[in-house]
């Protein structure tokens, strides 16, 4: 695969703290990948690395070939930086056409830039009466410009409506399938919305996992939970047979290793008319999420 | 080059817009014109010219209120791009760190021009439509007096740049830039003068002092607009321009060092900040 940004083994420390313990992360033309953790986890401080705005105190980064921050990298790369505030007395073209100039991009990419965030009709109106769904859609417009390899979305989608956030990753998909490299930061794993071909998670500066979203799901390896229906009458001979815990009378709920979950089922068909129903749920996103970015839970990473 | 004109052209129109030209000119302008007024009560019209008499208050005024509204305009250059996250955008661009200093000074010192010329030449005209006897030595002396503002203006600019790239808050760049101000324009001088009143005839007053005096831009800029007032009406007596033991003319390259220096520093400090 033609991997647009090579990031290996890059550490940075600020005085006591590791923000980045050796992360290594590759992303391909056309991939979009999602860099997951909670606040202070080092996703800033890796894309300020990428960017060549800090150096690496250990490890290698390369884009397309080019260390970061040297011209060729940065003709190559687009940014938008978590939290933004552009000039209020400019309007929204006057700054997407700022940037393409900066980025000797084509003067007629900044119109149709602006209509894919959706902003064509408000892009000749100052930008200082934007709401905050607008603003976060005027950087996108920026990053958009340049026809970028490679692009760097810090928490792009945070502040969004889920309307908005959908339409967000809607335009991503188009961006990477042209492509173009996404590496898209976001402090939770529901905020993705399935959308992202590749999920890395960072945990106090190291990569916890990377891999794909059922990738995942498989590593983390947490139990199922299955909701057996009984009725009053038989709710004590089901609980005694299964184990787990009682919920409202009649129904009783407990934890499953993957693993056993076929033998746990044949056990509840066996019981016959005992049980009315049976409920199966696989762990949330969530749930997952935190199973990796937890401090506790002694685990390995899931490559 | 034509991301030094981007940078510079999105500098004026910001300048523009949010009113710091009107604001820079009208303050300009009322000064002027109530200098003018003060200057002109007294002597009223038996002076020979008399825009070339406001034209020497003016030189005094510019040395405070210019280099007080270049530093208003820079100190926040660097530090409120910072402060605001569009300087890590500006430099993710292939833009060069020396590109975006200078194209925001170019862009500053147009809006600075802006004001001075408007302020000033707005007075100037005032004053030349009201008074007789005014001829076109007043506009020279106007006129030079304008461009060498630019000059003190464009320096401080620059020296603005300096206070905005070593420290990373806005308020912090900003009481950097007043404290410049107070330092150069009035504490300097008075510890020259308390050096002179401590040594009248010694070393210091000698030899020292000239020097001593140029060194500042500020001063250097006064130094070289009362000795071309003198010059031309040779009234004598001026800001020791007399006892220059360089010709006072050449005061005026002491800006434009300064101007080079702080333009370099500020570029090399630049280099090393994390946006
Ligand atoms: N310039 C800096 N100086 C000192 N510490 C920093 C600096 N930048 C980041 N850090 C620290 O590094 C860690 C990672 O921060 P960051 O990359 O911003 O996390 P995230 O973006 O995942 O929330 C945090 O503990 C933060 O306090
Ligand atoms: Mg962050």
């Amino acid at each position: 695969m033609n991997m647009v940004l090579l990031t290996q083994n890059v550490s940075r420390r600020f005085k006591d703290i590791e923000a980045l313990k050796g992360v290594s992360l590759d992303v391909a033309a056309g991939e979009k990948v999602a860099l997951l953790g909670h606040n202070g986890a080092g996703k800033t401080t890796l894309f300020r690395v990428i960017l060549g705005f800090l150096r690496a105190d250990d490890g290698h980064v390369c884009i397309n070939g080019q260390p970061p921050g040297s011209r060729l990298a940065r003709r190559d790369v687009s940014y938008l930086p978590e939290a933004v505030a552009f000039p209020k007395m400019l309007t929204g073209r006057e700054i997407v056409s700022f940037y393409a100039k900066l980025k000797n991009a084509d003067a007629d990419e900044v119109g149709s830039a602006l209509e894919k965030v959706d902003l064509a009709e408000a892009a000749d109106r100052r930008c200082g009466g934007y709401s905050k769904g607008m603003r976060q859609r005027l950087g996108l417009a920026q990053a958009i410009v340049g026809n970028p390899k490679l692009m760097l979305l810090d928490e792009p989608t945070s502040g969004l409506d889920p309307i908005s956030r959908q339409r967000f990753y809607e335009l991503i998909g188009e961006i990477a399938g042209r492509g173009t490299a996404v590496l898209l930061s976001s402090h939770g794993l529901s905020e993705l919305e399935l959308k992202t071909d590749r999920v890395a998670i960072l945990r106090k500066g190291e990569v916890v996992a990377n891999g794909s979203l059922a990738e995942l799901q498989r590593s983390a390896n947490l139990p199922i939970r299955i909701r057996v229906r009984s009725n009053s009458d038989h709710v004590e001979s089901v609980h005694s047979r299964l184990g787990g815990e009682r919920v409202n009378g009649e129904s009783v709920e407990f934890d499953c290793p993957r693993p056993d979950k076929m033998d746990r089922l044949s056990v509840i068909s066996q019981l016959g008319k005992a049980v009315s129903d049976v409920d199966i749920s696989s762990p949330s996103l969530d749930e997952v999420y935190r199973y990796f970015s937890s401090d506790d839970a002694d685990r390995g990473d899931a490559t | 080059m034509s991301a030094v004109l981007t940078i510079a052209g999105t500098e004026i129109r910001i300048g523009v817009r949010n009113r710091w030209v009107l604001l820079a000119s009208i303050i300009l302008l009322v000064f002027a014109l109530l200098l003018a007024l003060l200057g002109s009560a007294p002597s009223g019209a038996t002076k020979a010219d008399s825009l070339s008499v406001v034209v020497a208050s003016l030189s005094t005024l510019s040395v405070y209120l210019v280099p007080l509204i270049a530093l208003l305009l820079s100190f926040d250059a660097i530090a409120g791009e910072i402060d605001r996250g569009t300087l890590q955008l500006t430099l993710a661009t292939p833009v060069s760190r020396g590109q975006v200093l200078f194209g925001k000074f170019v862009g500053h010192v147009v809006v600075l021009s802006l004001a001075v010329v408007l302020g000033y030449g707005v007075a100037g005209a005032i004053v030349f439509a009201a008074a007789q006897n005014t001829g076109m030595d007043g506009i020279f002396d106007l006129a030079r007096v304008i461009s060498t503002s630019l000059a003190l203006g464009a320096t401080f600019v620059a020296i603005g740049y300096v206070a905005s790239v070593s420290v990373r808050q806005t308020g912090t760049a900003a009481a950097l830039a007043v404290a410049i101000w107070l330092f150069t324009v009035v504490l300097y001088d008075l510890a020259l003068l308390g050096g002179l009143l401590a040594s009248a005839d010694g070393f210091f007053a000698k030899t020292l002092f000239p020097y001593l005096l140029v060194i500042n831009p500020a001063d250097a800029f006064r130094v070289f607009n009362m000795a071309a007032i003198d010059a031309a009406a040779s009234t004598g007596l001026a800001a020791g321009g007399n006892a220059m033991p360089f010709l006072p003319q050449l005061a005026i390259i002491s800006p434009f060092v300064w101007m080079v220096i702080a333009l370099g520093l500020s570029t090399a400090i630049l280099r090393r900040v994390q946006p």
